[in-house]
């Protein structure tokens, strides 16, 4: 078995470690979308968690920086305008949808939604079909 | 305490994204690639969280409540509505164009790449953006 698969594996175990200590601890999924837009939505009362958990990860993401530097990407081979419509729309979308690839991909199909189900289909159709209309008919030139 | 708890759960879970090479976008478009050299680790690392998930959570709900929580706080409906797909089906073509969705995308931001925070702030924009439009409905 290739090695990247394995830590594959690994990582997602440790992803779902992290998502289980959020519901055992505070009760709440871990959907980064739901997270982070909540505290956009009304950012009075449960503010500190939301910016607690989004800190945790950038903190991971520094551990990550010490360690292993190539895990962080620096750069975007894409032009400015194509990183703002792609952030635009994960943001967006995210919301409208109701979550994003944690909350209805790891949680969400955890415990078996239909919500999430559908959710997680529809997203990979729309990326499957994306990747292969850039890289394939457009030529790559995003 | 459930800020503790937040942050130490941030901190996991970028780690699991590290260790399984999902905050590269390169290796999330080598999984999005059906057509190109496919790279079939991101549907381990979704097994893996996924499946502990599945067998984990039932046991900590059973539990009644959370230990440091009043309350479960869980999504309960079920039904599958327009606003749900459109929004998925938005979120896939971004996912797809650039490799990012939101979790990596914030644990790059500890790289220091302008592109990242570029992504990111646009990110939020869109997240605000809902909240403006959507703001009188649930």
């Amino acid at each position: 078995m290739d090695p990247s698969l394995l830590f594959a594996l690994l990582g997602g175990l440790l992803i779902g470690t992290a998502s289980l200590l959020l519901l055992a601890g505070s009760g709440r999924i871990a959907g980064v979308s739901g997270i982070v837009g909540g505290a956009l939505a009304r950012p009075a009362g449960d503010l500190a968690w939301r910016l607690a958990f989004v800190l945790g990860l950038v903190a991971g993401g520094s551990v990550l920086r010490v360690l292993s530097p190539r895990t962080l990407p620096t750069g975007l081979p894409h032009t400015a305008l194509v990183i703002v419509g792609a952030g635009l729309l994960v943001g967006f979308g995210a919301r409208l949808g109701g979550g994003c690839t944690s909350g209805h991909g790891v949680c969400g199909l955890g415990r078996r939604s239909p919500r999430s189900l559908a959710a997680v289909l529809t997203f990979m159709t729309t990326a499957f079909v994306t990747v292969h209309v850039v890289r394939h008919v457009l030529g790559g030139g995003a | 305490m459930t800020t503790l708890v937040a942050f130490a759960a941030g901190l996991l879970f970028a780690l699991g994204l590290g260790l399984a090479g999902m905050t590269d976008p390169d290796n999330v478009l080598a999984f999005l690639d059906l057509a190109g050299a496919w790279d079939p680790a991101l549907m381990l690392v979704l097994a893996g969280a996924c499946g502990l998930y599945m067998l984990g959570a039932p046991l900590v709900l059973r539990r009644g409540r959370p230990r440091w929580a009043a309350r479960f706080a869980l999504p309960t409906r079920r039904d599958i509505d327009g606003r749900l797909l459109v929004g998925a089906a938005l979120f896939g073509v971004g996912w797809g164009l650039v490799g990012l969705c939101p979790g990596p995308a914030l644990v790059d931001l500890a790289g220091l790449g302008g592109d990242i925070v570029l992504f990111v702030a646009a990110m939020l924009a869109g997240m605000f953006l809902f909240t403006r439009v959507f703001a009188t409905s649930p």
